[in-house]
């Protein structure tokens, strides 16, 4: 790695403070991704922010109808709380699957968000929930988060404090996952509260997209069965030695099927 | 920058560039061979301690993250050689290693799971230890030990119920 600073701000002004707006100070949450990424000398940083120690930053809340989940709760803190499991069950089991044990002991909703990794499990449940992102500086609906590879609505110095997920009446995922690295080939995770159904595919192109005609043919019947006639264009989705677009296209469907599977086993 | 923290139950301060990864820390600076690096890019959990009680892998942890912190390595589970964990005990008893590269980081990922688990099935202890690489592909006995492991502690801790 090359040389950086490190400071560890007590409060999310202090943090704020020491982010600045420079591009090259960057907010470190669980470091899951962004160490390896540093380490491999595919990014480079002039300082670091770490943000554990920002107690603002963490904790699980039900509020009325919204879970609310602090940026730098821990997927392992996600996938064993018994509010996250009564209110969301699909988002406990999507935080459960992340990665392996260690990773989910460090790594974190807001860091994974964030990142916005095209194969990553969490901008999957923040976009078919449309969940509001609140951040230092505003609160974003998660329709307008999520701009491409890697990419978010973010601004240098702007960091995510906590998630307000709205509580669907029922929601479920699915993801195939590479056998190496546990990242999504595809995933897909639909939810259905009252007539609206939002189904959001992860892993298969560059960005977590919403795929509108598996949403429509759910909105009339939420029942796998649905998707049998239904299929995704995958003229725009990646292609790698994991699998190529096609299969992805396949996949995609596939999970979408599975997910409503389970969306329907956590309702009973 | 200078960094405090608990290692193995004594108290440790150290000067660390920024920069540094507590597996470096821990093998270069402290002589700790024990932790060991196999795939530095987080994926074979040959470099697993604990942090604060729960494994990590140390080779994507910045020492200046564990400032105040609390660590554990494999080092810091015997008491001496005749005194080892009874998670060691079931790793020697059970051949659950090889070559032994990736033990230590099996033994500190194994000792976190039966610490929040301390009856795990085959297929937890499967699960628990996905981010653990045997390239032995010594698995089967690897399980077989954390089973015997975990029978091992839950009767120590009868035996101290009982004392």
């Amino acid at each position: 790695m090359k040389a950086f600073s490190l400071q560890k701000p007590a409060s999310v002004a202090d943090a704020v403070a020491a982010l600045g707006s420079a591009e090259d100070v960057l907010p470190l949450a669980g470091g899951m991704t962004l160490i390896p990424t540093l380490k491999q000398r595919l990014s480079e940083c002039a300082a670091l922010v770490d943000l554990s120690d920002v107690p603002e930053l963490r904790g699980i809340s039900l509020e009325g109808d919204v879970l609310v989940i602090g940026a730098m709760t821990r997927h392992t803190e996600v996938a064993n709380s018994d509010v996250v499991r009564k209110a969301i069950p699909s988002l406990a089991a999507l935080a459960s699957r992340i990665g392996d044990q260690q990773v989910r002991n460090r790594g974190t909703i807001g860091g994974s968000v964030a990142n916005n990794d095209p194969a990553a499990d969490y901008p999957a449940a923040v976009l078919v929930l449309n969940a509001e992102i609140v951040t230092n500086v505003r609160t974003i609906p998660a329709d307008a988060f999520f701009i491409g590879m890697f990419e978010t609505a973010l601004e240098p110095g702007e960091i995510i404090l906590r998630f307000r997920f709205p509580v669907p009446d029922m929601a479920g995922y699915a993801k195939f996952a590479s056998p190496a690295s546990r990242y999504a080939l595809a995933g897909v995770f639909v939810a259905r509260t009252g007539d609206s159904v939002r189904a959001v595919v992860t892993g298969a192109a560059s960005s977590v997209f919403r795929a509108t005609d598996v949403e429509n043919a759910l909105a009339r019947d939420f029942q796998p069965g649905a998707l049998d006639r239904i299929s995704i264009d995958p003229s725009e989705f990646l292609s790698d030695i994991h699998a190529d677009k096609d299969y992805r296209g396949h996949l995609a469907i596939v999970m979408a099927k599975r997910a409503v599977q389970t969306a329907l086993a956590l309702a009973e | 920058m200078t960094i405090t923290f608990t290692l193995n139950d004594r108290s440790v301060t150290v000067d660390v560039e920024p920069s540094t990864l507590v597996s470096e820390l821990l093998r270069d600076t402290l002589e700790l061979t024990g932790t060991h690096v196999g795939c530095d890019t987080s994926q074979c959990g040959a470099c697993v301690i604990h942090l604060n009680g729960e494994s990590v892998k140390s080779c994507t942890l910045l020492a200046g993250s564990v400032d105040g912190q609390e660590l554990r390595t494999v080092e810091g589970l015997a008491g001496g050689t005749d005194d080892l964990h009874p998670m060691q005990v079931a790793f020697r008893d059970n051949h659950g290693l090889q070559c032994g590269f990736c033990t230590p980081g099996m033994l500190m990922s194994s000792i976190d799971l039966v610490n929040r688990n301390p009856d795990p099935t085959e297929e937890e202890v499967r699960e628990w230890l996905e981010g653990n690489i045997c390239r032995c592909t010594g698995y089967q006995n690897i399980v077989k030990s954390v089973i015997a492991g975990a029978q091992a502690l839950r009767d120590a801790s009868r035996g101290d119920d009982h004392a």
